[in-house]
């Protein structure tokens, strides 16, 4: 006779960084109910932004989320700028140039800290320790062009803030040749080796129609086949100026093991990018000098690492706007584990989660913890155990390291 | 036909406002009442993708806007309309015609107190269990 | 100093409490276990459980969903606990001080051993706050 058990997992899971929570509901060893509770991070920006001043705002939405820490003011300068009829109206080029590296460099980093994640919670940890040492290199990056690991104050209405000096062009460059061959690594690691590909494969499968239905975006939504890049489909920055070669990467399969693959070749192509836009920036202003900020409405997109970032402001002429909605990509994405993750097993729980590449900070999501008794329960740390278990049976099950 | 053409072909009257702000930026208006089917048009007829909506608490009403991408194009369709009931405002939820639209409303109802009729799991989102009933806070308290 | 003071501070054993960050904290110090900064070699230890906890790192603005949690999970941490503020929002709440969702700082909500300011703080300024922090307890406060 089936039980249903409630698994907690949360919201002080050590490598869960943020504090969020879901609820499993299984019956022996399948998830058949998941409850997802947020709100542990929300700190009311969007009523703050009511009372702060345009240049201000910059600084407030960068601190939404520390990861895709130039998305959201990436898409905040874009939607004010809107109301000026667009980037492309204002910005000068070498500008848009500048916007696209930071922005790329920040999807590089953003992905190998994922890719760590999942390498722990498959009980990788080689995977979790060496992709988090290929992320230095990128923090030392930006910290040469912005000064700061992260938080990098580069988003200003009409331009940014700091230029990429001649002289640290060719460092950036050999930083990035010598990341390269490590991001061709991770590749190698996850396609060849038959267990971790067994691992990840059929986990936290999200169909086509799941993914439109749910209306997710970025990697998730790619790694099920819907072909959504705003990159492509509305272009922005360096990507305004068609002088970029790069490809948007989409999977059909929907589960983990194509959400990795998706974001391995992103990290791929945004190294070209970056390499491209560093030899193609023109010399030239890069600040427009907005001093006034007129009224209207102005919708603002980028693709995050994380998927579509939106960002709406209403203004009345004054400084400060009248309305300012911010919709971070994971808003989405997590909400769709509710079918994801729903139908496979404990031991998958952790991956299917962690797949969304949850930004919880961005979205959130708070989580209400339950408060049953009677229940066994078994805490985040059991769960990646769980999971990392399963990995080993799979290994063991392999004795010659592939299948028989 | 290209998709403003299809927008204003299959949703006819309901349009009572249309305004082209710029090549990518088409933001139009429709009574509270027809919402629910021109969302529907759009999300399911024309396979347009939602990206989110916003309420904002304006002394006339309270204004939901519905965005929707147009990914081949690049273009957002904004649909707005206006609730001017401030004592009980509501709206017909489009939860049931897509589920990605869930946790958007929730997060409006809790913020501005907007009721979504019919929504499956009207509830708090964001705020604490403790949140005093009754405040909302992106409503406008009287500001002299 | 006693046995006790000597096994904390020889092998400090932390676990870390989000009250409503942004992420950057926590990721800076999930960094310090990482090859670059290895923290491990001074026996610091990331754990899953407060009740082998020597010391709370607390990042976050004090968002009010998450205070009661924190205050939960510092009263099941075996005293002598210290607890470490870690980022600009542990110490003032940095600028969400005037939302609507959080309550007041850290320290007038717990004893507060050790400060260390950033937005985010490197880990060569987190690991410099535990090296000042050691220095102290063997000093003996």
């Amino acid at each position: 006779m089936s039980h249903k058990v409630i698994v907690p997992i949360g919201p002080y899971h050590p490598l869960q960084e943020e504090p969020e929570f879901f609820q499993l509901y299984v019956e022996g060893e399948k998830v058949v109910d998941i409850d997802i509770i947020i709100g542990y991070n929300h700190r009311g920006i969007e009523k703050l932004a009511e009372s702060k001043h345009y240049d201000q705002i910059a600084f407030l939405v960068e601190r939404i989320c520390g990861i895709c820490s130039s998305s959201h003011p990436y898409c905040y300068v874009l939607a004010v700028e809107d109301l000026f009829g667009g980037e492309a109206n204002i910005v000068p080029e070498r500008a848009l140039y500048i916007r696209t590296i930071i922005d790329e460099l920040q999807r590089i980093h953003s992905h190998l800290l994922w890719l760590g994640l999942v390498g722990h919670f498959i009980g990788y940890n080689t995977i979790w320790m060496w992709a988090w040492k290929y992320r230095e290199p990128v923090l030392d990056m930006f910290e040469m062009v912005t000064g700061n690991r992260n938080n990098y104050a580069m988003f200003k209405i009409g331009g940014v803030r700091r230029d990429i000096l001649e002289e640290d062009i060719p460092l950036l460059k050999k930083t990035l040749d010598e990341l390269a061959p490590s991001i061709k690594m991770f590749y190698g690691a996850i396609n060849d080796d038959p267990v971790i590909k067994a691992r990840l494969k059929e986990a936290g499968t999200l169909t086509k129609e799941q993914a439109i239905d749910w209306c997710v975006v970025g990697p998730t939504a790619r790694a099920s086949g819907v072909n959504i890049d705003i990159r492509r489909d509305e272009p922005y920055g360096a990507f305004l100026m068609n002088t970029i070669d790069w490809n948007v990467v989409l999977e059909k399969n929907g589960d983990v093991f194509a959400k990795t693959m998706v974001r391995i070749l992103e990290m791929e192509d945004s190294i070209s990018i970056i390499n491209q836009a560093l030899n193609k920036m023109p010399k030239g202003e890069i600040d427009a000098n907005v001093k006034d900020v007129p009224p209207g409405e102005g919708i603002g997109r980028v693709e995050a690492p994380r998927g579509e970032c939106i960002h709406y402001i209403k203004s009345d002429g004054t400084n400060r706007p009248v309305r300012h909605k911010i919709r971070a990509p994971s808003f989405m994405n997590v909400a769709s584990d509710k079918v994801a993750a729903v139908g496979g097993t404990i031991s998958d729980a952790t991956l299917t989660l962690a797949a969304v590449d949850p930004c919880y900070c961005c979205t959130e999501r708070v989580a209400v913890i339950n408060k049953t008794d009677n229940k066994k329960i078994m805490n985040g740390w059991d769960l990646v155990r769980l999971s990392q278990e399963k990995t080993n049976k799979i290994k063991e099950g392999w004795p010659n390291g592939r299948p028989e | 036909m290209n998709m403003r053409d299809k927008i204003k072909d299959g949703l006819g009257n309901k349009i009572k406002v249309w305004d082209e702000r710029s090549a990518r930026r088409i933001y139009f208006t429709v009574e509270p009442n027809d919402v629910y089917k021109s969302v529907e048009f759009i999300f399911k007829g024309l396979g347009l993708r939602f990206s989110t909506a916003s309420g904002v608490d304006l002394p006339e009403g309270f204004e939901m806007i519905y965005h929707f991408s147009f990914d081949k194009a690049g273009e957002v369709y904004s649909l707005r309309t206006l609730i001017k009931d401030k004592a009980r405002p509501e709206i017909d939820s489009i939860a049931p015609i897509f589920r990605g639209a869930e946790w958007v409303e929730r997060e409006i109802w809790e913020m501005l107190g907007i009721n979504f009729k019919g929504h499956p799991n009207l509830k708090r989102l964001l705020l604490a269990e403790d949140w005093p009933e009754g405040e909302f806070p992106l409503r406008r308290k009287n500001e002299s | 100093m006693s046995l006790k003071t000597k096994a904390l501070t020889k092998s400090i054993w932390v676990f870390h409490v989000s009250a409503g960050s942004c992420n950057n904290c926590d990721i800076e110090i999930l960094d310090m276990f990482t090859p670059r900064f290895d923290i491990e070699r001074f026996g610091i230890q990331l754990i899953g459980s407060v009740r082998h906890a020597d010391a709370l790192l607390i990042t976050g603005a004090m968002n009010k969903k998450s205070v009661p949690r924190m205050k939960k999970i510092y009263e099941q941490a075996p005293k002598p606990c210290v607890v470490v503020a870690v980022g600009q929002c542990a110490l003032s709440r940095h600028m969400f001080r005037d939302s609507y969702n959080v309550c007041e700082p850290l320290d007038k909500i717990l004893p507060v051993d050790l400060y260390i300011p950033g937005c985010p703080p490197r880990p060569e300024a987190m690991i410099d706050g535990i090296v000042k922090l050691v220095t102290k307890i063997r000093k003996g406060k």
